[in-house]
């Protein structure tokens, strides 16, 4: 009624009669289309905005073997959280890249970011195109989820505020496997050798081993350093032989690894072997014959945790091969994107930083869920050990151990102190 | 640090082992080169696929059996590159056949890695092999002494077969003036097939043979070609025993340098290559090659 009258007064007003309405109800509708066009797309969920991720790993090289589970791991991230209908609205894009060695891997880091635009940065293995990297990434203040790389200096003096480590560092390592030399003991008062790969890690490794040594009341008899390129091993095998120490150390990666303890088998070397970091991928090449000593590993298909299961028969029926700790690094980093995404309604790593240094806790796959720590941003969770196992199967020629700290333990108590590895995010 | 005299000895037996290693890995390198004048960066390649012929076919028809059939099946597979690819550049520009094998190496290696994966394959010393020769401390694995008879074998059949036998003549003879031979009415072409079909088949027997040491991965080749391209210049062009004896020098040189001064015994081959070249351009015991100058 009250309508009538304003459309009759509008009318003898401005004398465009019944029109007056259908000008309100188009003025109305464009205001209304006009709105809706300024909404925020999450809203709208336009699928022509995918969330990128700039994936980074050597897929050449020594290193090569482990890169290629990261990109599995990976890529099924990506699957399960597309089918899932993706986060906010937006599907994630994958766009992964051989990183080579350092020079290249910064120079492609920097194209993802001017060119694919990215918005996260996840992978590499090497220690050093990790560093080449993280630095691309600080500087155009993007997060980078490192889920390979071992030194402890990357965690330290190299830190970045806009770095996440998924992956264990060299003390983490060194104490996982040391815990269990020492029960076993073949740490105090005993004489090691060690043979270092001659590159970032392989140093870092080493110090971190000789701090362990020190600190426990054994000797490094000596230190020899290996290029990475060296495949050959049986000048190094006959000065074991001839010096006869108690234990032999490997800070060696990847092919190396695997070729060194093949050849030590070769030579049958009575003289125990341990080392600080191992991949699945070493043990398979290594095969049934080729695989000893004691080892650190943060993960395993053998791990017994529900999560852990599912994952694994997942794994292998999409690839065909059982699930390495590689290619569980690479999905676990993109799968805590998602989370913090959606739990941070935002890609902004502004919004998401704070959110993972808050301790929210993640399912990493293992019995105990993991965190990050706030002042170094490493991930921690539960480790282990693996040795030799007798009889085996082509991928279980090993036998994992129990979780590594135990359950009354902190998990902690494997990582650097503070002041053990300063990390200042501000410099 | 102390030098026993035991220890070193012992080094330098294990230097001239290994050269029969680096040996393997040149020989076949070296046929090519010498003789058939073509820059092979391919060799490695062949190298792989001998590696992972012996890991497909021993599955199936057992170790020896793969042994024997690896290097032929890689032969043959050389041949059919021959004679549809790299006969066309024998007359032309070294550069060009240098570049296509440059090509044909990253073919192989990237399809070996489409194929079967970059993880390496599990391929272990065969049972009747395993075991080792044990004196105080010098311990020598048997399935390596296998090898060191195997080398042997190759080089003493392949210097027989270059001066002994009519075809070994023939080649001898087309490397000096290859129009004189045509003009006898030999037909060269398939003497180069040949050739090119036993360089292969050398480097597939190197793969063969080191597969269970150094592991089958598709960069496995890229591994040792630069090696071998090493011993065959420090040995020089065109000669048989300079390889032989550039084998045993980068082997011990390398032991030695792995036990002294380990960061630098991959880069000890450098050094060697780069004071013999300084020294004697033409290799310890090359033969000016009359196609190059």
């Amino acid at each position: 009624m009250k309508q009538k009258e304003n459309m009759s007064a509008q009318a003898l007003e401005v004398g465009a009669g019944v029109t007056s309405e259908k000008r309100r109800q188009v003025i109305t509708g464009t205001i209304a289309s006009g709105l809706a066009m300024a909404m925020p797309s999450l809203v709208l969920g336009q699928a022509n905005n995918p969330i990128k991720i700039g994936h980074l790993t050597p897929r050449t090289g020594f290193l090569g073997p482990m890169g290629e589970y990261a990109v599995m791991g990976a890529t099924l991230a990506v699957e399960e959280i597309n089918a899932a209908g993706g986060v906010n609205g937006r599907k994630f894009e994958l766009i992964s890249e051989d990183s080579v060695n350092p020079q290249t891997a910064s120079t492609k880091a920097q194209r993802m970011v001017e060119r694919d635009k990215v918005n996260f940065f996840v992978g590499e293995i090497s220690s050093a195109s990790g560093l080449a990297i993280a630095q691309v990434a600080t500087r155009a203040k993007t997060l980078f989820f490192q889920t390979g790389c071992n030194s402890d200096a990357l965690r330290g003096k190299d830190c970045s505020r806009y770095m996440f480590h998924m992956e264990a560092n060299n003390t983490m390592y060194v104490r996982t496997v040391g815990r269990e030399l020492m029960r076993k003991k073949m740490v105090k008062g005993k004489r090691w050798m060690a043979f270092t790969a001659d590159y970032a890690f392989g140093h870092d490794l080493f110090e971190k081993t000789k701090k362990f040594m020190d600190e426990n009341g054994g000797i490094f008899v000596s230190n020899d350093l290996i290029p990475t390129d060296a495949m050959e091993f049986s000048p190094m095998l006959l000065k074991i032989r001839q010096q006869k120490p108690d234990l032999v150390m490997s800070n060696l990666a990847g092919n190396s690894t695997t070729n060194f303890m093949k050849q030590y088998n070769e030579f049958k070397i009575p003289i125990p072997l341990a080392g600080a970091d191992l991949n699945a991928v070493s043990i398979w090449g290594a095969g049934e014959a080729g695989f000893s000593g004691t080892w650190p590993i943060i993960w395993t298909h053998q791990v017994k945790a529900p999560s852990a299961q599912k994952f694994t028969d997942t794994f292998m029926k999409r690839f065909g091969v059982p699930a390495d700790n590689q290619g569980v690094a690479d999905y676990l980093a993109i799968k805590i994107i998602a989370k913090a995404m959606q739990a941070t309604n935002s890609d902004d790593a502004e919004k998401i930083i704070p959110y993972l240094e808050s301790g929210v806790k993640f399912d990493v796959l293992r019995s105990r869920e993991g965190y990050f720590r706030p002042w170094d941003h490493q991930l921690l969770f539960e480790m282990y050990t693996v040795q030799p196992a007798k009889g085996a199967t082509k991928w279980d020629n090993f036998v994992t151990s129990a979780p590594i700290p135990g359950p009354n333990e902190s998990l902690e108590v494997l990582a650097p102190s503070q002041m053990e590895n300063a990390c200042n995010f501000s410099s | 640090m102390d030098i026993n005299i035991t220890f070193l000895f012992e080094q330098v037996v294990n230097g001239v082992l290994l050269g029969f290693y680096y040996l393997l890995i040149a020989l076949g390198l070296s046929i090519i080169f010498s003789l058939g004048g073509v820059v092979n960066l391919a060799h490695g390649a062949f190298y792989a696929l001998g590696a992972y012929a012996m890991v497909v076919l021993s599955k199936y028809i057992g170790y020896i059996p793969a042994f024997v059939i690896s290097p032929i099946v890689v032969a043959f597979i050389g041949i059919l590159i021959e004679r549809l690819m790299i006969r066309r550049f024998y007359q032309k520009d070294p550069a060009l056949g240098l570049l296509f094998t440059f090509g044909l190496a990253m073919v192989i290696e990237q399809g070996l890695r489409m194929i079967f994966g970059a993880s390496p394959k599990q391929f272990a010393i065969p049972e009747f092999a395993q075991g080792q020769l044990i004196s105080g401390d010098f311990v020598y694995p048997y399935y390596r002494f296998g090898m060191l008879g195997i080398a042997v074998l190759a080089v003493v059949l392949t210097w027989l077969l270059m001066n002994k036998t009519a075809f070994g003549k023939i080649v001898k003879a087309g490397v000096v003036d290859a129009e004189m031979v045509r003009a006898q009415g030999i037909s060269l072409t398939p003497i180069m097939t040949a050739v090119f079909a036993l360089g292969v088949a050398l480097a597939a027997l190197a793969g063969v043979l080191l597969a269970p040491i150094t592991g089958v991965h598709p960069s496995m080749g890229a591994e040792i070609l630069t090696a071998a391209f090493v011993v065959v210049v420090i040995g020089g062009l065109g000669s048989f025993w300079g390889v032989v004896i550039a084998a045993l020098l980068v082997g011990v040189i390398r032991g030695l340098t792995a036990y002294f001064f380990p960061p630098a015994s991959e880069a000890s081959l450098y050094v060697v290559m780069l004071i013999i070249l300084l020294l004697r351009p033409r290799g310890l015991m090359g033969e000016r090659v009359e196609r190059f100058e």
